[in-house]
């Protein structure tokens, strides 16, 4: 057909026509998605569209970069609790979990029994609210305004349980090197236990309501179709992983604190579209009410929630990674000591900035109106991959 | 964790309008009353039921308010109060700010959440008039390179348009501002508007969300104007007329959602696709393309295409209740004639002798509450529904509803021909 098209306009030609081709910049139109577009958020993606279909798609992050790496230099172990967990103020007790972590491991700290079956029971809370979060933002993503209210709603079971908990509704600056800042108030382990078995009845709804709905499964299933081996090659993590068949959770691969101790699936699906992006954290959400419980059950009555540290802890000459399943994927703190009380470097590897690799590959070639639901699906917190 | 102010009293609330109504009663005697009455003085007025208002009748009339009732009369029967307050544009903007009121607070409680509170003490009712306060206070802002004629005109073209359908619908028998016999053609002739304002505008804000919004409501409302008008054309049929008062007085004893259910279905959801409401808010998507073709308006820009579209709402419940609903068809609850005794002094001014009538006053009510839960049924997928995409659209529209008006609009002939329903039918009314 093209080269018939071709053949036509040279004979044209010949005959002495004007031809006036095309260009592609005619046909091609640019949009700017963000940083101010009710669909993005502090991000900011080029996308150029042919009619509805993008062609080509540009994501530039960068625009909420405070230099979480840099700040961590100019001050010590302890003092950086607080500024580490702006990037994902809801998932701030996994945020600072994997760098307590690493800070143990530095320093050579044991931390308490019940402060790691508490440090857990934080980063299970914080999951959820985090998740919660994720899933309003997809339905109004989506134009479902009641899947914005019920979840944000619903979120504050679990900020309740970490106000009881912390002391704090976000940002709990809870999980610090060598345990936890405050041991549990009495009547948490009740609170917390009626309401993980009133938000597993909301679950259920949340399926009724959103994701059994016809127009939802029609806009979400075979959209954006990220393969297994395209996941594993890109280095996609957390729900976007286990969506596309990869059944990994550092959770399970790589146990931290008492996760050795807890029997829980790692919960994936096949199909790696959107719609299973969008099942997977609910299916984790499930799986973390589940977790909790067994925490909460397998927990010590009492004893030290901290382990008593010196009051500026400085580690040997040396280097310490390790990460956590935050609610967005593996969530890594890579820390090189030169022996100060500060740490020479710290580098944060999250969760977003690898799901984020996967948005151009997944947009191209996809419609202009399945740009919310797989630019969400990804499980993306714009912050926390600025960093 | 809302709750009522601190300093709320429900009985400083009643003194609060007592002191208003006091207010009021002192201007209207001191300062209204010598004005109306210099104006009658001067000004030569129509004659009313056979006497010329003066001065002298006004004071009669102050003495015997039943005299007011032959104008009342007169006044609602004229031209300009039809098409103006009733049941013209006055009772569909009204019934459009119940409508947007009754859906803030039926979304909130479907969405678990309180809604308008404050304003107006109860219920946030008055939240709508402070809204409308502060689209009027704020600025309106036009984009560099706007075309500035096309820009200004649209909103008002808009709510013009809306108007104009109120004006074609019936609310009772012989209550319609303007009775024309292709009525129904004429509703759709109008509705045909639409997507060209919409694109019109978004061509006219120079901007490319706008743009993209606008091309989007065209390729809706081409595609869902066909089965929309298909579904209507099953009522015409089983009619045999175009006039929409006839139409529904044709429903008499039966109305036609029984007989063409499956029309009746693809009318509401075509009206859905034509008001752009959810999930058929694809020129408003506001995670895709920020607000649309919407996303230049500003200030009472905004705020006048948002009553151009709760009319529109109005419009269309109406047109639904009318072609399957049985208009306003119901039991007779009102008393045919409110007293028959005395019909002159106070009691004949309370029983309101000569103005009111049991049986209109019986129609308005069953179309007002029929309309009502239709509009009920047009607000309830928006808790529920997310957005259609647009392919999927166009597919619905062109293959599938399309489909569905022609299967009933052959049942609706079978009907005819089985000598059923039209005209000496088995189940004509008489």
């Amino acid at each position: 057909m093209a080269k018939n098209l071709e053949h036509q306009i040279d004979e044209s030609e010949k005959l002495g026509m004007q031809i006036v081709k095309e260009s592609e910049d005619d046909r091609l139109m640019t949009l700017s998605v963000g940083p101010q577009h009710p669909g993005s958020g502090h991000f900011r993606f080029t996308v150029k569209v042919d009619g509805d279909y993008v062609v080509y798609c540009d994501p530039d992050p960068g625009y909420v970069h405070r230099g979480e790496e840099k700040m961590c230099e100019y001050r010590n172990f302890i003092q950086n609790i607080p500024h580490l967990e702006r990037p994902v103020i809801h998932d701030s007790a996994n945020i600072t979990y994997s760098y307590s972590l690493a800070v143990e491991e530095l320093v050579g700290i044991q931390v308490p029994r019940r402060g790691q079956f508490i440090r857990a029971i934080a980063s299970e809370l914080d999951r959820q609210i985090y998740t919660l979060y994720w899933l309003a933002i997809y339905g109004i993503f989506l134009g479902h305004s009641t899947m914005f209210m019920w979840p944000t709603g619903d979120r504050e079971l679990f900020i309740d349980l970490m106000d009881a908990l912390s002391g704090a509704r976000v940002t709990h600056a809870f999980n610090i090197p060598g345990g936890v800042r405050n041991d549990m108030p009495s009547g948490f382990k009740d609170k917390c236990l009626r309401n993980i078995s009133y938000f597993e009845k909301r679950l259920r709804e949340y399926e009724d309501i959103f994701y059994t709905n016809p127009l939802f499964i029609q806009r979400t299933e075979g959209v954006g179709i990220l393969t297994k081996e395209d996941a594993i090659r890109l280095g996609v993590t957390g729900s976007v992983l286990r969506a596309s068949g990869v059944p990994y959770d550092i959770r399970k691969a790589e146990p931290y604190d008492v996760y050795n101790e807890i029997d829980f699936k790692v919960q994936y699906m096949k199909s790696g579209d959107s719609l299973a992006r969008a099942y997977v954290p609910l299916l984790d959400m499930k799986e973390s009410c589940h977790i909790m419980r067994q925490l909460l059950d397998k927990m010590p009555e009492s004893g030290e929630v901290r382990a008593k540290l010196q009051p500026n802890p400085k580690g040997p000459l040396g280097e310490a990674y390790r990460r956590v399943e935050s609610g967005r994927g593996a969530l890594g703190y890579y820390i090189v000591s030169d022996g100060s009380p500060k740490p020479y470097r710290v580098k944060i590897s999250v969760g977003s900035f690898r799901n984020m690799i996967a948005l151009p590959h997944l947009l191209v070639g996809s419609k202009l109106a399945d740009m919310p639901s797989v630019y969400w699906s990804l499980n993306y917190w714009p912050v926390e991959a600025d960093r | 964790m809302a709750t009522y102010p601190q300093e709320y009293r429900f009985g400083k609330f009643i003194a609060s309008i007592v002191w208003v109504v006091l207010w009021i009663v002192i201007i209207i005697s001191l300062i209204g009353l010598p004005i109306i009455f210099v104006i009658l003085f001067y000004v030569p007025l129509p004659p009313v039921n056979g006497e010329v208002l003066t001065p002298y009748l006004f004071l009669s009339m102050m003495v015997d308010p039943t005299r007011t009732l032959p104008i009342v009369h007169f006044i609602i029967h004229t031209d300009i109060f039809k098409v103006a307050v009733f049941p013209g544009f006055s009772f569909a903007a009204l019934f459009a700010a119940v409508t947007i009121f009754v859906e803030r607070k039926f979304l909130a409680k479907m969405q678990l959440r309180i809604g308008p509170l404050y304003c107006g003490k109860i219920e946030g009712i008055l939240q709508l008039l402070a809204d409308g306060l502060k689209l009027i206070a704020k600025e309106i802002i036009i984009p560099s390179g706007a075309d500035k004629p096309i820009f200004w005109a649209a909103p008002i073209a808009f709510v013009a348009t809306s108007a104009a359908v109120v004006a074609l619908i019936p609310v009772a028998p012989g209550w319609v501002a303007a009775n024309v016999n292709v009525g129904i053609i004429a509703v759709f002739a109008i509705l045909g508007f639409f997507p060209l304002i919409a694109l019109l505008f978004s061509w006219a804000s120079n901007s490319k969300y706008p743009f993209i919004g606008g091309l989007r409501a065209l390729h809706q409302m081409i595609a869902f104007e066909i089965p929309f008008f298909l579904s209507a054309l099953s009522a015409v049929i089983l009619s045999g007329s175009l006039n929409l008062t006839d139409i529904a007085k044709a429903q008499h004893p039966y109305w036609y959602i029984f007989f063409l259910p499956i029309s009746a279905f693809v009318f509401f959801i075509s009206s859905l696709a034509e008001l752009e409401r959810i999930p058929f808010d694809l020129p408003e998507a506001e995670s895709e393309i920020v607000a649309g073709w919407l996303t230049e308006t500003s200030g009472m820009i905004f705020g006048l295409i948002q009553l151009g579209s709760y009319v529109k709402v109005y419009a269309l419940s109406a047109l639904f209740v009318i072609l399957f609903l049985g208009g306003w068809a119901g039991p007779q609850i009102f008393p045919k004639e409110l007293s028959h005794g005395p019909t002159a002094g106070l009691m004949g001014l309370l029983t309101l002798q000569g103005v009111y009538n049991g049986v209109t006053v019986n129609a308005i009510f069953w179309f007002v509450v029929k309309t009502f839960g239709i509009i009920m049924l047009m607000l309830l997928p928006r808790g529920i529904s997310p957005r259609i995409r647009i392919d999927i659209l166009l597919h619905t529209g062109w293959y599938k509803l399309i489909v569905l008006t022609f299967i009933n609009m052959f049942i609706a002939l079978a009907l005819i021909y089985g000598g059923i329903l039209g005209p000496g039918g088995l189940l004509t009314g008489h």
